[in-house]
């Protein structure tokens, strides 16, 4: 590729004035970031080129901090259809169906402006997916916020919720589960992680490639306005300083009814086969999605800058470039098909507007006055702007940042490793029955039922159990089929050790999708850290990488995608390491799905996996409001890898009444869910050895809470042993109270002549755990009714 | 029977009502809202969404919308018309069927599982819930506050224009007046419901009790068909 040797002329009244030095600075650029700019075109790059490199080579678009460590992910596995690099990952989930799904971030504009942040979080990912030519299904919220107790974070969080809900309601996509955290570190920096998926017949598939010179760039939805100028560089590329509502011009505005809209024409345009190519309009604008769908062909785009269709007159050159204008769609047509495609989106009353040739040099070239056929300027017409595709996108700057952990950093145990176990958590005479209500009525653990009532659950007659916890069931339309999807992350396990904690989290997720007898089919994730040019930062984001990709590789899942969100911090610091993790699996019978309810009398109540010791970083920890020092909980990845193996198995044959990951809270919180769930009690006897809490409040990984009719123990006892999954017999459900009775090293007297806490046992009505747990976020929030 | 459902621009839950409708035994269609022509429906049904975005007020913009001409003249002819969620709301504001919905007393989107009490057996929408027997289905929707002023509300009582309340336990989710959950016109073929029977056609999602509703209207009017037939059979014997 030649490079262009003069720099195209912009008019002042294009560009809005001459390029003033220091410009690229204000852009977001580096002035090494210039030089290097300079050198990809041989030239000085004009003021419209300038702005257009700044949104693509923003961290966001450009992932110039992460590109390195990502490469290391596994990506390639049975089914991948698409992996990273397209709008959205697809695995093939037979029958000539595949699953497009996503997970992507909209942190810092939720943080300026809550509501129309979350709300265009929802939009924008929901493009993702049907940019693919897929119908959405559902979509999944992954949420953080600093302390419940402080006015600014329940403006927040009801904000979100809201825009959330008035997004993805109003567009009709249901909202099936998700988590909500609280932990200071997200005080001011609150993460909005949302995660959509859809279905496709595979031979629909669409790519996001401008392929044949010659075709049509085809502009479809709302017209560009200035809203969302710098979305991806100056807001979501850069931490926050003082004043952050100056930003908010920056952030752009969400219309799901338009969404809607495009959402139909765009999946009649893909069902008529009317499209060659698709690109949704996000981070970047224009700019990024010509040169992103122009260089994976190796192709180039000419665009005919008077033809964009706008909101406002007087709109600048950059402005028409880079803004992030919600609701629009680029597509590839081939000039034979225009005719049906504008009649597609004629009959949807959504404005659709030629803007551009697809060319074979290589280079997107922005002409203002008009363009011929062939992609160059009409006569009287102006390039003016003109750069390698490749230079904005495949080619852009890529760093290696300096890692360096922190001074002192704890280990986590490795696995079998003897550990001292901190038992002095309560404080002495606690009772266990009052710390598993206090975490029952933690905001960290309560029911979210204040949350999910806001969002509509059951739009598309296709959802089976919605929940914001454990993992969402989805039947595929028309099939025994179903689809079961979970979200997770283990901020409070990585801010001690991010490899540990997000190979957890790859881990809890992949488990929440198994417990209900799903194969898990491929990971997307969300990395969300603070600023890569802070080195220990930087290392928290490498070393979550390594272990999302330990985990991946151990648990035979790939990564089909994902997104990274940096320069998450503030004046007040920077949040905890926070990889939130989206698992996708496939249920061949829908039917055979196990729940995480009690359901029978008499069934019985067993562990498979064992409590290993670690309370650091655990709900436990965080309410006795010390750390402790016998660091988090290790992780067993091929007893993880075995778990998945097993579950479905145990589905398939129908061993189980019901079965729950072990998590937040621990086993006894673990224990009390099921109850409440199920609305029966449970006697169970618990071994503990000298830390009581270890085995009744520890989040040790690799735990699952299961029911069974006696008459099917004996079997799962030998399937369990025949996937070397240790299987222990905990007692029986039944009555309306739960009765957690301590035998052992660690029960009563034995634990109280050593000083221990907890040693008592629990014993209380499913009723009062159920109170306790359904007032836990409308009093953490607030919103107590009436 | 043949069953129409209408697909205004922002309707979102039209694919959920041809599925219901079908999995019933009708034959079902979409109408779009730009054609002022049933396709020969006997059944209209107004699905759930936001026809138009509900920008300004739910259902006030879809009520000028083409097609309502044809249903307005659809139901004058004594045609069965479901409104069902942001259909009822298009309906109320047609003035098909009274009253109004205003916003959720909690102010807030409300996605609940209710229960409703069929206070009249003797409608097409209702003829096949057995008798005692409350229905499952979800509520979804930010503005489902049934309000009529009370002199009208005495007389849509008297005339039994109430056809489904919220009942215990989950009672009444968006603070109804009188725990009005759908209404029916004084002709007895036009009515409203804010609750989603579509969405409860199947056990796999929680409830196949919406498809009594659906049962009702088709197998309803199977047997008013065959009754019309019959005597054109008994002359071709």
């Amino acid at each position: 590729m030649t490079a262009v040797r003069e720099a195209p002329t912009v008019p002042a009244a294009a560009s809005g004035g001459p390029g003033a030095p220091g410009l690229h600075r204000s852009l977001g650029l580096t002035d090494g970031e210039l030089e290097a700019i300079r050198d990809r075109l041989g030239r000085d790059p004009n003021e419209l080129e300038l702005a257009m490199f700044s949104v693509m080579w923003s961290e966001h678009c450009s992932y110039k901090s992460s590109k390195t460590l990502l490469r290391e992910l596994p990506t390639t596995g049975e089914g991948v259809l698409a992996g990273p690099g397209e709008n959205a990952g697809a695995v093939s989930i037979g029958d000539g169906l595949a699953v497009v799904f996503k997970l992507e971030s909209h942190n810092h504009p939720s943080a300026v402006e809550p509501y129309q942040g979350a709300a265009t979080g929802v939009g924008g990912i929901l493009r993702d997916v049907f940019t693919m030519g897929a119908r959405p299904i559902c979509v999944l919220d992954a949420l953080k916020f600093g302390d419940p107790a402080e006015p600014r974070t329940r403006h927040l969080v009801r904000d979100v919720v809201r825009g959330i809900g008035g997004y993805g309601n109003c567009i009709g996509i249901p909202t099936v589960g998700g988590e909500l955290v609280f932990d200071a570190s997200y005080r001011d920096n609150p993460l909005v992680n949302v995660m959509a998926a859809g279905l496709v017949e595979e031979r629909r598939l669409v790519h996001a490639r401008a392929d044949r010179p010659g075709d049509l760039v085809v502009l479809y939805g709302s017209a560009t306005g200035r809203d969302g100028i710098g979305g991806a560089s100056v807001l979501a590329s850069a931490s926050f300083g003082e004043g952050e509502t100056s930003k908010r011009p920056s952030v752009q505005v969400g219309d799901p009814f338009m969404g809607k809209l495009i959402l139909e024409v765009s999946l009649e345009l893909v069902e008529r086969g009317l499209v060659e190519g698709l690109q949704d309009l996000g981070a970047g604008g224009i700019t990024c999605a010509t040169s992103e769908a122009a260089d994976r062909a190796g192709t180039g785009i000419s665009l005919d800058l008077d033809a964009v269709p706008r909101r406002e007159l007087g709109m600048a050159a950059f402005e028409v470039m880079i803004s992030e204008s919600q609701e629009r769609m680029l597509a590839i047509v081939s000039p034979d098909r225009l005719a049906e495609v504008e009649d597609v989106c004629g009959r949807w009353a959504v404005p659709v507007a030629v803007i551009g040739r697809v060319t074979a040099d290589g280079e997107i070239r922005v002409i203002s006055g008009g363009i011929e056929t062939d992609g160059s300027p009409a006569p009287g017409g102006r390039i003016v702007a003109r750069i390698p595709a490749a230079a904005l996108a495949s080619e852009a700057i890529v760093y290696r940042r300096l890692a360096s952990p922190p001074p002192r950093r704890r280990a986590a145990p490795a696995p079998g490793a003897p550990v001292v176990p901190s038992d002095s958590l309560p404080e002495r005479g606690t009772d266990p029955g009052a710390v598993l209500l206090a975490l029952l009525a933690s905001p960290n653990l309560g029911s979210r039922a204040w949350l999910t009532t806001q969002y509509d659950a059951t739009v598309g007659a296709d959802t089976v159990e919605a929940s914001e916890g454990g993992a969402a069931v989805l039947r595929v339309h028309g099939m025994r089929k179903g689809l079961v999807l979970a979200t997770d992350a283990c901020a409070s396990i990585a801010a001690r050790d991010p490899w540990l904690g997000t190979a957890t989290a790859v881990a809890e997720c992949a488990r929440n999708v198994a417990v209900t007898g799903a194969r898990p089919l491929g990971v997307t994730n969300c990395l969300n850290f603070g600023d890569p040019e802070a080195p220990e930062a930087f290392w928290q984001l490498s070393e979550a990488v390594r272990g999302l990709g330990d985990a991946c590789r151990a648990l035979g899942l790939p990564v089909t995608g994902g997104n990274v969100s940096l320069y998450n911090e503030s004046p007040s610091g920077r949040i905890a390491p926070t990889a939130q993790i989206g698992v996708v699996g496939l249920l061949e019978d829908v039917d055979r799905r196990v729940g995480p309810a009690f359901r029978a009398e008499g069934d019985v109540v067993g562990l498979l996996g064992e409590a290993t010791p670690g309370l650091a970083g655990s709900r436990y920890a965080e309410l006795a409001g010390s750390a402790p020092e016998d660091g988090p909980p290790p992780i067993d990845l091929a007893r993880e890898a075995a778990l998945l193996r097993l579950l479905p198995l145990c589905a398939d044959a129908g061993l189980l009444s019901s079965a729950q990951d072990v998590s937040g809270g621990g086993l006894a919180v673990a224990l009390a869910e099921c109850a409440i769930w199920g609305s029966l009690g449970a006697r169970v006897e618990l071994g503990v050895g000298a830390a009581p809490a270890v085995e009744l409040f520890g989040e040790s990984p690799g735990r699952v809470l299961v029911t069974a009719n006696p008459s099917r123990w004996g079997r799962l006892q030998q399937i369990a042993a025949e996937h070397d999954v240790p299987l222990g017999r905990l007692g029986t459900v039944g009555g309306d109270r739960l009765r957690i009775v301590l035998v052992g090293q660690g029960a009563t007297g034995a634990a109280e002549d050593r000083g221990a806490g907890v040693a008592d046992e629990i014993d209380r009505p499913v009723a009062d755990l159920r109170r306790a747990w359904e007032l836990a976020l409308p009093s953490a929030l607030g919103e107590e009714e009436g | 029977m043949r069953v129409g459902v209408v697909v205004f621009p922002g309707s979102n839950c039209d694919r959920d009502a041809l599925e219901a409708a079908r999995l019933s035994g009708a034959e079902a269609i979409p109408l779009w809202h730009e054609e002022p022509d049933l396709r020969g429906s006997e059944l209209v049904v107004l699905p759930g969404g936001f026809a138009y975005g509900d920008y300004l007020r739910a259902g006030v913009i879809a009520r000028f919308s083409p097609i309502m001409g044809a249903i307005r003249e659809h139901a004058a002819r004594g045609g069965l018309v479901l409104g069902i969620c942001n259909g009822f709301q298009v309906l109320a504001e047609a003035g098909l069927v009274p009253g109004a919905l205003l916003r959720n007393a909690t102010l807030r989107f409300e996605h609940r599982w209710v229960r409703l009490s069929v206070e009249r057996r003797d409608t097409p929408f209702t003829r096949a819930v057995p008798e005692g027997r409350t229905l499952r289905m979800p509520v979804a929707h930010g503005e489902g506050r049934y309000w009529l002023p009370e002199a009208d509300f005495d007389e849509l009582e008297a005339r039994r224009g109430v056809v489904f309340r919220y009942a215990p336990p989950e009672g009444n989710p968006n603070g109804s007046a009188r725990d009005v959950a759908g209404v029916i016109d004084a002709g007895g073929r036009v009515c409203g419901l804010m609750p989603h029977p579509e969405r409860a056609s199947e056990v796999l999602l929680g409830s196949d009790d919406g498809m009594l509703l659906f049962r009702s209207l088709i197998e309803g009017a199977a047997e008013t068909v065959a009754a019309e037939r019959d005597p054109i059979e008994v002359t071709s014997r």
